[in-house]
């Protein structure tokens, strides 16, 4: 008993060792955070010698400060959000929203989408089992549309990028499509065209449950840091490149006649473009960030974005299996009116 | 012998459970009899909201997670305790 002298109450308590790791992990993570910006300059205008004022080094400066910056931001943030979202699942979101009627209920659904965890390739079994539960159709939608669209990887670039601001705009609109966008379906009373299958099982209640430990609740969050970082790495650092190259080579205010909050045509326009366009966040945000910068109003740049991450064509192709092509046209033409309004409402307001 | 049931429509990450099962029950020479089950109305009655679903034995085990090796291995060498 005496041969373990070292530390053996902190052994004996997993849990403390685990908020040890985490803690030890965050000091390393704020450290390695403050150094991104004198780094990037080293590399940039010592090591390269480039010069600060000219195109080139403009790039590459925001290129190598942007791609570390923005690759320790998402280890951080999604390590936090997935750590939340191992308190929610989609049964527990089910047992939240039974019973709630619509308007209050659509409200809740898209928060929920927010922090439940969810992947659009479980669509389907997630929608006939909250329709089964008798959650309001409508609500469903709510949730159906929140839980991709406000996703933890734009909402992290667009943090990274421009700042909390457009992050926080991004959310609440979000939040406001899929509440309104969720009502409207749910008033029009589209229950014929969801597919005869859907209504004819039963008894969906209960299901699986598990309970975890925070070292597994940790375990799991740094899995889904892992699991993320390997699939969007690379977007995010062909984009950053690709809004490098914009931030330093297009003039200023390049893209204000065909992109700018003048241009009325363009919010619509850049929806229409984004509802087959399906890429991950990660390759979409840095390019639209760029676009941003060069006289593109945010409003019109934002609505593309949602349009591109939140309406997509694969997960219209998995929702066809419970959704008549009727309803799939009301929901793809409900959410995109939402976000066109959404989008001429930010330029209203920042413009 | 175990019966194990993953439950999925064809997804990339059902596909990739299917797969860490087969390897696992191999590596651990456990013999198992592995059914995918692709059909929607046959995967809700196991009452799952998310997939990829895995059933040993009659028993929803995990749903909507890519489960790790050692996870699988779990489920597989200790499915009477559950």
């Amino acid at each position: 008993m005496h041969t373990r002298a070292v530390s053996p109450k902190i052994d004996q308590h997993p849990a403390a060792r685990a908020f040890v790791l985490v803690g030890l992990a965050a000091v390393v993570w704020l450290v390695l955070y403050t150094l991104i910006e004198p780094f990037s300059r080293w590399v940039s205008f010592g090591l390269m010698g480039l010069d600060p004022a000219s195109h080139l080094g403009e790039a590459v400066a925001f290129f190598v400060y942007d791609v570390p910056k923005i690759l320790l931001l998402l280890s951080g943030m999604i390590f936090l959000i997935s750590v939340v979202r191992t308190f929610f699942s989609p049964e527990r979101t089910r047992v939240l929203l039974g019973g709630k009627r619509q308007g209050v209920g659509n409200a809740l659904a898209a928060a929920l989408g927010i922090v439940t965890p969810f992947c659009s390739c479980s669509a389907v079994p997630l929608f006939i089992g909250f329709v089964e539960s008798g959650i309001p159709l409508g609500v469903t939608f709510s949730f159906l549309i929140a839980a991709p669209t406000i996703n933890e990887v734009a909402v992290i670039l667009l943090y990274g990028l421009f700042g909390w601001k457009v992050a926080a705009l991004y959310v609440a609109s979000g939040l406001v499509i899929a509440t309104i966008a969720g009502y409207l379906i749910g008033k029009f009373k589209l229950e014929r065209y969801v597919e005869d299958f859907v209504w004819q099982m039963q008894g969906a209640d209960g299901g699986f449950v598990e309970k975890l430990s925070w070292p597994e609740r940790f375990e799991r969050a740094w899995d889904s840091v892992k699991e993320i970082l390997r699939k969007v790495w690379l977007y995010v650092v062909i984009g950053i490149a690709i809004g490098a190259g914009i931030h330093g080579f297009v003039p200023e205010a390049a893209l204000a006649d065909i992109m700018g909050a003048k241009a009325w045509w363009s919010v619509p326009l850049a929806v229409l473009i984004g509802i087959p366009l399906y890429s991950n966040a990660a390759g979409v945000v840095p390019i639209v960030g760029a676009l941003i910068g060069k006289g593109a109003s945010v409003g019109t740049a934002l609505a593309f974005m949602m349009s591109v991450v939140g309406l997509s064509l694969p997960e219209m192709v998995i929702l066809r299996r419970v959704l008549k092509p009727r309803l799939i046209a009301v929901f793809i033409g409900t959410v995109a009116v939402a976000i066109v309004i959404t989008g001429y409402l930010f330029n209203f307001i920042l413009g | 012998m175990l019966n194990v049931k993953v439950l999925g429509s064809g997804c990339a990450n059902c596909k990739r459970l299917e797969q860490t099962v087969k390897r696992v029950a191999e590596a651990r020479q456990i013999p198992i009899e592995l059914e995918h089950v692709t059909d929607y109305a046959e995967i809700m009655k196991w009452k799952i909201l998310a997939t990829p679903g895995l059933v040993v034995n009659n028993k929803v085990v995990s749903a909507g997670r890519i489960l790790k090796d050692d996870e699988v291995a779990r489920f597989l060498t200790a499915p009477q305790e559950n």
